[in-house]
């Protein structure tokens, strides 16, 4: 596998070439010697991933059995579609405390303090949580205990009795994460500037309230989990099992249930940020937390592989033309990069953050934005492409280097509907991108006048100011916490649910 | 509020009894069959130089992941220059003599009048009676003409390009007070570009862009330290807990220190401590011992010998006065507190790892129970052990997080009342055996992962002379008993040993009449 191209190596960086050429004899250049180049390298070992054994069951439940045989345990996870998205936005958050409390209540036959009881002395685990688009029961245990563990891990999937104490719990511990979300920086940042892309009221960024998890009760967390176990399941088991077994096994607690319902069809509606600049006020940091953002697409669209290149190339790792500027050369951010994310079903976001010394802010942030606005102006080079294309072939081997890893790709493209050969179909398209794609993707997709920029940090530390940067007065964020009905020294939400 | 009724203990503890049973009977021979199991597949070789290599073979899939582990950290950082372990690890990607440059022979000239340009501008900079102003101005433009100067010659991020480009997977590298790693993951076929790659940045590190890097060091202590509440309160914390011994000391650096390292005193901290007998390097993955033994040897063998640089000598004093720190600012409540205790190698070890897997790990943890699901005033809260490092004698740590409307004082109190539980009866069977079976399981969990084993065995290759320690550890921790953990809990946790910080919230009207900014 002789991937690599090292002939073309410049020895200057892209971005120095030009004036670095005039000051340095090129027979100077020649004489420097490159020993990695003579180093071989062999012919990669034969590896085929072992692919994990998929049945579809008459009710449209999907079970993927993985073997690995090198240690003694089993895991597995049911994944159940629906999530924080699909939440009533008056009870957001509602997901998180479902999350919570399915596991921490436990069954009728056992309940949730007891099931760790008897899990922790076994070194064994089931647990239970939330996401934006689906909800999950994961177990794992020695697989001598595998079948008491799953048997306990089915009861509490199919006969959850939620406990009106550990909702209570939840939501204490929810309003903690509430009332601590601004004493990070970059939290505020990464939230906020989501909302700038979304809209903050979108199912994507909502963000839980004291007075919406107070609103959410043992009855909503009950008629949350008999809607969506109803949807199509995918079951994955991986580890130390006899497949014959296992298989019995799965159909005989999967096969008895009535026939999944299709999740029903999101209407929900993107459209590009308003340009322009926030800020955010926070005087006890010394450094500016920069986030520049823009609406993205989803892993459907066929530019995705041309995409991923070109966010090599400017985000991607200590090569990308962000790195070298603002870090290498500048010297003025530890953190910096970014991108576009990809999401499998809905647009994602164009997000590229630095962090950078509160004087320094303007600086580092006005060369971030001409790396962006490079990526139409400045010609891409062989050189980027072929070394963008090196990164990502070369490592891509450890999308699948353990069965687990296969297991979960697998389980994530039967989730979101996706070819089973998504990853090789990916790979041969990454292998074609071209210079001229890269240039017809970079006009596309990259518009610096529609791109929001976010600054949280201390203002009057950060001189000179934002007005330098000439995007318009800075529009101020209120992160106020609404605080309805907390009193010092009372549990918060608690009172709420009594 | 908090009643709690154990409705099952009586038929649920005889089932536990027999759980358990069972689950000892499986671990039975665990360790025993592992460490055979891994005897066969591991090979070591200390080379004439002094440095250990380790190879253990997985055949899984055509990949490798290495770890380098060097035996210095920050708590070797000379008096003055806080932050140089870790500022070193950062000149440790900037390439070698052979790659990230295109003329290394102008190049070294060029950095050695960076260097004397740097020592005229501290030298002016720094004088306390008689600075001339203008002639600081003028150095520092000389200063910053001869980087730019040296510039020239440098092929920026080479050295991690290269490994990019041939697959390197979880570049990275960590400086802790103890020790130094550098890891990453590659394709087998690479074995060999990654021995000639990591051999040559151990023996001939180049100070290429230091002072750049420096500043990027600076910010990476802006992010995790002075713009962070729990940072700031842990620095503070430790150089309260600690009088002479240097883990009190900031591990990134004093903003004063680190932002005034040199070049030249990063490059003899290398010299001093980047020797044969100071690193253990470790392989696990598709590579078969026999091939891959006199290729690591042929280039691994480039690193200088000497002998192992002596120890840090100092010794922590007995504290015998409980101290406190209280930073009062704008941000939520948090309490931790810390007792110190031995370093690694002391009989107890495994008795404080018994402590504090009984104490927090999971639902089931004492702390959990009493504080987040019992008396309901914390979100969370646990004990860990040893902090911030094991190599000296380091802290048992505890720490809660208040729920809304709470006080660091409850937390503080409530803490207090689980320690002293430990200190008057005997934890019970059941907590013991699951101490020992979540250890075993834990280590059996973590062999999984080549990158966490490659980790394991060069850490415990270095730190025991033996990475069978590894599985032989287990011997220890079934040997603990409950007589031990209360000894130990009152040997260790008493007032007069303790150090405690916590945040209290300010009201905003107060906080702005302070002075802001860290540095």
């Amino acid at each position: 596998m002789k991937s690599l191209d090292l002939k073309n190596f410049s020895r200057i960086a892209p971005l120095l070439a030009a004036s670095a050429a005039l000051l340095i004899p090129s027979a100077l250049i020649a004489q420097q010697e490159k020993p990695w180049e003579k180093i071989p390298v062999p012919k990669l070992h034969e590896f085929k991933p072992q692919e994990p054994k998929r049945i579809e069951l008459k009710n449209g439940i999907v079970i993927f059995l993985q073997e690995d045989h090198e240690l003694p345990f089993i895991s597995g996870s049911v994944l159940i579609p629906g999530g924080s998205r699909d939440e009533d936005p008056a009870k957001a958050g509602l997901i998180g405390l479902y999350g919570q409390t399915w596991r921490t209540s436990g069954t009728a036959k056992m309940d949730g303090d007891h099931l760790d009881d008897l899990l922790e002395a076994k070194a064994a685990h089931i647990e239970t949580g939330g996401d934006d688009d689906s909800t999950a029961l994961q177990w794992d245990s020695l697989k001598g205990d595998d079948d008491q563990v799953f048997s306990l891990a089915l009861d509490l999937l199919l006969h959850p009795k939620f406990n009106p104490e550990k909702l209570q719990l939840a939501q204490q511990q929810e309003a903690t994460g509430i009332v601590r979300r601004n004493d990070d920086e970059s939290e505020i940042a990464d939230r906020e500037s989501a909302k700038l892309v979304y809209g903050a009221n979108s199912p994507y960024t909502r963000q839980p309230e004291i007075a919406t998890i107070g609103a959410v009760t043992v009855d909503d967390l009950k008629a949350w989990h008999d809607k969506s176990i109803g949807g199509k399941l995918i079951v994955g088991v991986n580890g130390d099992f006899d497949p014959v077994a296992m298989e019995a096994k799965l159909r005989a607690a999967f096969e008895a249930l009535p026939p999944a319902k299709p999740a029903p069809p999101r209407h929900d509606v993107f459209s590009t940020p308003t340009p322009g600049l926030s800020f955010i006020n926070k005087e006890d940091v010394n450094q500016s937390n920069v986030q520049i953002v823009g609406l993205g697409i989803d892993r459907h669209n066929p530019d995705v592989p041309k995409l991923v290149v070109l966010d090599e190339i400017l985000g991607g790792g200590f090569a990308s033309r962000l790195f070298q500027k603002v870090r290498t050369e500048l010297g003025l951010a530890y953190s910096v990069g970014g991108g576009f994310t990809l999401p499998y079903d809905h647009p994602g976001e164009f997000r590229v953050d630095l962090l950078t010394k509160s004087a320094s802010t303007v600086d580092a942030t006005k060369a971030a934005l001409h790396e962006i606005a490079s990526l139409n102006t400045q010609p891409f080079t062989q050189e980027e492409l072929d070394r963008a294309k090196d990164n990502l072939l070369s490592s891509f081997l450890f999308r699948y280097d353990t069965r687990e890893k296969v297991l979960a790709e697998r389980e994530r493209l039967e989730f979101y509907g996706y070819p089973a050969d998504y990853l090789e179909t990916y790979k041969a398209d990454l292998e074609k991108v071209t210079l001229s794609d890269l240039t017809a993707t970079a006009k596309k997709y990259i518009h610096p006048e529609k791109l929001a920029l976010l600054v949280v940090g201390n203002g009057p530390e950060i001189k000179p100011s934002l007005d330098e940067l000439n995007l318009g007065p800075a529009q101020p964020i209120d992160i106020t916490i609404p605080m309805p009905r907390m009193q010092p020294g009372q549990g918060g939400p608690a009172e709420k649910n009594q | 509020m908090h009643s709690r009724v154990f409705c099952w203990s009586r038929y649920g503890n005889r089932y536990r009894a027999l759980a358990l049973l069972a689950v000892a009977l499986a671990f039975a021979n665990a360790k025993a069959q592992d460490l055979k199991s891994f005897e066969q597949r591991i090979t070591t070789k200390v080379l004439p130089n002094g440095l250990t290599l380790i190879v253990c073979e997985r055949h899984d899939a055509p990949v490798f992941s290495y770890s380098t582990f060097v035996d210095a950290g920050d708590v070797n950082d000379p008096s003055g220059e806080s932050g140089l372990a870790h500022m070193f690890e950062h000149l440790a990607f900037k390439g070698t003599s052979q790659i990230g440059t295109n003329d290394y022979a102008d190049e070294k000239v060029a950095l050695a009048k960076v260097e004397a340009a740097n020592d005229a501008y501290e030298a002016e900079y720094l004088k306390a009676v008689g600075r001339d102003e203008k002639k600081v101005d003028e150095l520092k433009k000389a200063f910053l003409a001869a980087q730019e100067e040296a510039h020239k010659y440098v092929v920026p991020n080479q050295f991690t390009d290269v490994a990019e480009r041939n697959g390197a997977e979880g570049l990275n590298a960590e400086t802790g007070l103890d020790n130094t790693m550098f890891f990453w993951s590659m394709p087998e076929n690479r074995l060999e570009l990654w021995a000639w790659m990591e051999s040559s940045r151990l023996s001939d590190t180049v100070p290429r862009e230091f002072y750049k890097e420096r500043d990027v060091v600076v910010e990476e202590r802006r992010m995790r330290t002075d713009s962070n509440p729990i940072g700031r309160l842990v620095e503070q914390f430790l150089a309260t807990a600690y009088v002479a011994h240097n883990y009190g000391r900031s591990g990134i650096g004093w903003p004063s220190e680190v932002g005034q390292i040199t070049a030249t005193e990063a490059m003899d901290f290398h010299k001093k401590y980047y020797i044969g007998s100071n690193i253990v390097v470790s392989v696990v993955g598709d590579v078969k011992a026999s091939e891959a033994m006199p290729v690591l040897e042929k280039y691994f063998s480039k690193v200088p010998g000497g002998p192992k640089p002596e120890e840090m000598t100092t010794v922590e004093p007995k504290q015998f006065a409980e101290k406190t720190v209280v930073i009062r600012e704008q941000t939520q409540p948090f309490y931790l507190e810390g007792y110190h205790r031995p370093d690694y190698r002391d009989p107890d070890d495994e008795v404080y790892d018994a402590i504090s897997d009984i104490m927090s790990n999971g639902r089931v943890s004492r702390l959990y129970r009493s504080l987040v699901r019992d008396q309901q005033i914390a979100a969370e809260a646990q004990g860990f052990s040893p902090f911030p490092g094991d190599k000296y004698p380091g802290l048992f740590a505890f720490y809660a997080v208040p729920l809304p409307g709470h006080t660091p004082a409850e937390m503080r109190d409530a803490i207090h009342r689980e320690i002293d539980k430990l200190k008057t009866s005997d934890v019970s069977d059941d907590e013991l055996t699951m101490f020992k079976t979540r250890t075993r399981a834990d280590l059996l969990r973590g062999l999984a992962d080549n990158q966490g084993l490659a980790n394991d065995l060069a850490e415990y290759q270095s730190r025991h002379g033996d990475w069978r320690e590894l599985f032989l550890q287990l011997d220890k921790v079934d040997k603990v008993t409950k007589a031990d953990i209360r000894r130990v809990a009152n040997k260790v946790f008493v007032a007069s040993n303790r150090t405690s910080a916590e945040i209290d919230t300010e009201a905003p009207a107060a906080a702005a009449k302070k002075d802001g900014g860290a540095e």
